[in-house]
């Protein structure tokens, strides 16, 4: 049904038509007419955050713990520039974001107007797609369309920026229109002969093993039940990705726990030594192959994604199936089924016997201690202590983000959001934040580093204010400990500006925010504590003191293969190449 | 990017929604991945349909090729990518116009090569002459090699305009 509206109307409509009811923004001078219109509707509602990097990262929590597009508004310069961080991150890490930016008004255009900025320009190389709305008759269909590149094919950011008279003036709102992108069409069923083949390979593997990531997650609960029934069905070894944890239950007993740099022995060397690899929605990051020379040197490999340009980008694969991981997943598990042959069973018992020797290094053990919390044993006593309910995890970057993802079990998808691609410290808390809106009965905990906490603290006033009671769970060793780990490593143990100087008082900090502030020192001490954290409706930030030295193993350093994984309770390492230490 | 031992030169042509931007994201996919541009030409080609297309001319090794196809294939107003070098048999052309200054017997000489190579004389005064020149690239870096001991003054090229042979042609996807 056709109406006569204003743009910024057109905006909340839009946005209400797209079935949002949340959005993260900051006004200023170029989104007023925006913010007039939240003023005097309510299917839409606004979390005001206190930084634009900030609404950003929440959109992206509310979005991955649910599914759907995350929704930020912020206005023209500062606001746009401000969100470029987090557009970069929803980029790297795949998720479906819409930014409105504010925009001065189009006759100043290119004239350095105030808050002015080239925000097309620069947040072309970090979004997905973004839109310069001029006329107010394109407005509608580029809303409807920036929701339907976001949260098609990959997923991703979409910014579009629209000028201050675009939206005081009057156009023509259509209603939502049958979205048939002219040239965005991505393809989601997968090559038929390509999975048939893929099934005989699978079939016939000695030394089989699957290696899932984040885009079984961003496919939906469907792909993680599909990923299970494969699992099941073939009794196929699987890890997974930071990214990919909970797409298969940590609990299943063929999970092999997380692969790459921070990964499992177990995980590891299985990738390393397997002869068939099944690659769903992962990408072959460099923090999950390692040295790329010596990646997985004797397998035939499979590789399972959306985005064909993910194809053959690092690693070269022997079958290429672009498609929806749960399009193809489905045929592959019926196809699976309707084949009469079992894999060859010595064979089975043989490599599951491997990886059982693989498992007695026990890769994530580490030294006990009862005068001092040690920070893998405080992850593991908070997993314990909210295993039973209804939990989502958030972190910030280091090393606390690797204890998190080694230490605390993950059964469910869309439970654990990490900056994975560009490891944005500062992404855990307003993540939190937005999980929080999204889920506001459930527990949502943001693991962090005490230096990580501090990159936008300030929106612990945005879940004071809408009484989002996050919990704030510092592991704080008063080190940027994983710059000290590589410092430690690499640079002859100089380390430099990685000391946490001058750290505030984070019981004190709490209290001025007007939340609750939690200290611990001693193990004895911890369960108690963590439990009080829970039972509080508030905010907290709780202050886990933790060893100061304790480093992050298992380890695989950098231009180093799976094989050649550095584990916690060997002496310190031989000297990494010099190829090694320019890699980051 | 360093040209490495096995890199080769590919002719892709992108066939792109004439938007705003446009041609600022296919050279922000080839600066910011690292990916060479050896010549890139564009116009609207399609004013009705709103079409522009656009020719790259770039070198890299084979799998580097490829992932400069998925990656302009993937942006969003792109309707197709199809790499001439290796979709059958093609043709490529470029226009050069070239300045050649000089007195008495050079002149002749000049004169006599642009004949060879098929340069039109589109401007002459008594010291100077602008030749207009198509043909494949390396015909053009030829005949402007073969100038520069006669006086050659300045060279405008447009880089490489290419289409497949036979009655196929590139339409939206």
């Amino acid at each position: 049904m056709a109406r006569e509206m204003t743009g910024a109307e057109m905006v909340l409509q839009a946005l209400a038509d797209q079935g949002v009811t949340d959005v993260f923004g900051y006004p200023g001078g170029a989104v007023l007419p925006i913010y007039d219109e939240i003023f005097q509707q309510e299917k839409v509602s606004h979390v005001l955050v206190r930084h634009e990097q900030g609404a950003v990262h929440a959109a992206e929590g509310y979005a991955r713990s649910t599914g759907k597009v995350g929704v930020v508004l912020v206005t023209s310069g500062p606001g746009a520039t401000n969100a470029v961080t987090g557009l970069t991150d929803a980029l790297m890490d795949s998720i479906p974001i819409v930014c409105i930016t504010g925009q001065v008004p189009t006759h100043l255009i290119g004239n350095d107007a105030f808050q002015e900025c080239d925000t097309v320009g620069i947040t072309r190389p970090c979004t997905k797609h973004n839109y310069l709305v001029r006329d107010v008759e394109d407005l509608a269909r580029v809303l409807h369309e920036a929701f339907y590149v976001a949260a098609n094919g990959r997923p991703g950011p979409v910014v579009v920026d629209i000028p201050k008279d675009v939206q005081f003036a009057t156009g023509t709102y259509n209603g939502t229109p049958n979205v048939r992108h002219k040239t965005y069409r991505p393809k989601l069923k997968g090559d038929q002969a390509a999975i048939r083949e893929t099934v005989e390979l699978l079939a016939n593997a000695r030394k089989p093993i699957i290696y899932s990531g984040g885009g079984v997650i961003n496919s939906g609960p469907s792909a993680s039940r599909l990923l299970r029934d494969l699992v099941k069905a073939t009794g196929y070894p699987i890890t997974s990705t930071l990214m990919g944890l909970g797409a298969y239950p940590a609990s299943g007993d063929k999970w092999l726990g997380m692969l790459g740099m921070h990964g499992t022995y177990e995980a590891n060397m299985a990738m390393h030594d397997c002869d068939v690899m099944l690659c769903v929605g992962a990408r072959f990051d460099d923090r999950i192959t390692g040295r790329l020379d010596a990646f997985s040197p004797n397998s035939k490999k499979i590789h399972i994604d959306i985005d064909a340009s993910s194809i053959n980008k690092n690693v070269h694969v022997d079958i290429p199936i672009i498609g929806d991981c749960a399009h193809v997943l489905e045929d592959m598990v019926r196809i699976w089924k309707a084949r009469s042959v079992q894999p060859d069973k010595a064979a089975m018992e043989a490599w599951w016997g491997q990886i059982a020797e693989w498992r007695k290094r026990e890769s994530l053990s580490y030294k006990s201690n009862d005068d001092v919390i040690m920070p893998q044993y405080a992850i593991e006593r908070l997993y314990q202590l909210t295993r039973d309910r209804d939990v989502y995890i958030s972190t910030e970057v280091g090393q606390h983000q690797m204890w998190a993802a080694q230490h605390f079990h993950f059964e469910e998808p869309n439970r654990w959001m990490t900056s994975g691609g560009l490891g944005t410290m500062g992404y855990g808390l307003p993540a939190a934040i937005g999980i929080q809106r999204a889920h506001p009965d459930a527990l949502v905990i943001d693991i962090a580093g005490e230096a990580s906490i501090l990159m936008n603290m300030q929106e612990m006033s945005t879940a004071v204010q809408h009484r989002l009671p996050v919990k704030i769970f510092i592991l704080n060793n008063e080190y940027m400990g994983m710059v000290r780990q590589w410092q430690q490593l690499l640079h002859g143990n100089r380390l430099s500006e990685s000391y946490m100087e001058s750290l505030p008082d984070f019981v004190k900090l709490a209290e001025a925010y007007g939340a609750v502030g939690l200290r611990t020192e001693k193990p004895s001490e911890l369960d108690d504590a963590i439990k009080e954290m829970i039972s509080v409706d508030r905010p907290v930030i709780f202050d886990c003191r933790v060893n100061k030295l304790a480093n992050c193993y298992p380890m695989i350093p950098s231009g180093k293969a799976h094989n050649e994984m550095l584990l916690g309770d060997e002496p310190e390492v031989e000297e990494v190449s010099e190829a090694g230490k320019i890699l980051v | 990017m360093k040209k490495s031992e096995d890199s080769e030169s590919h002719t892709i042509s992108v066939l792109v929604d004439n938007e705003p931007g446009v041609l600022a994201r296919v050279i922000g996919l080839f600066s910011g991945r690292g990916y060479n541009i050896d010549s890139l030409t564009v116009t609207e080609t399609e004013h009705e349909a709103h079409l522009s297309r656009i020719t790259v001319v770039t070198a890299a090794t084979p799998m580097v090729i490829e992932q400069i196809k998925a990656q302009l294939a993937r942006l969003v107003p792109v309707h197709s990518v199809i790499d001439l070098t290796v979709s059958g048999p093609s043709i490529e052309r470029e226009l050069a116009l070239i300045k050649v200054g000089g007195k008495g017997e050079r002149r002749v000489e000049t004169l006599r090569l642009a004949d060879a190579f098929r340069a039109r004389v589109i401007d002459a005064t008594t010291e100077s002459f602008v030749f207009e020149i198509t043909g494949r690239t390396n015909k053009i870096d030829q005949f402007i090699s073969l100038m520069e001991p006669l006086g050659l003054v300045e060279v405008a090229r447009t880089g490489v305009a290419a289409i497949t042979r036979g009655p196929g042609g590139l339409t939206p996807e």
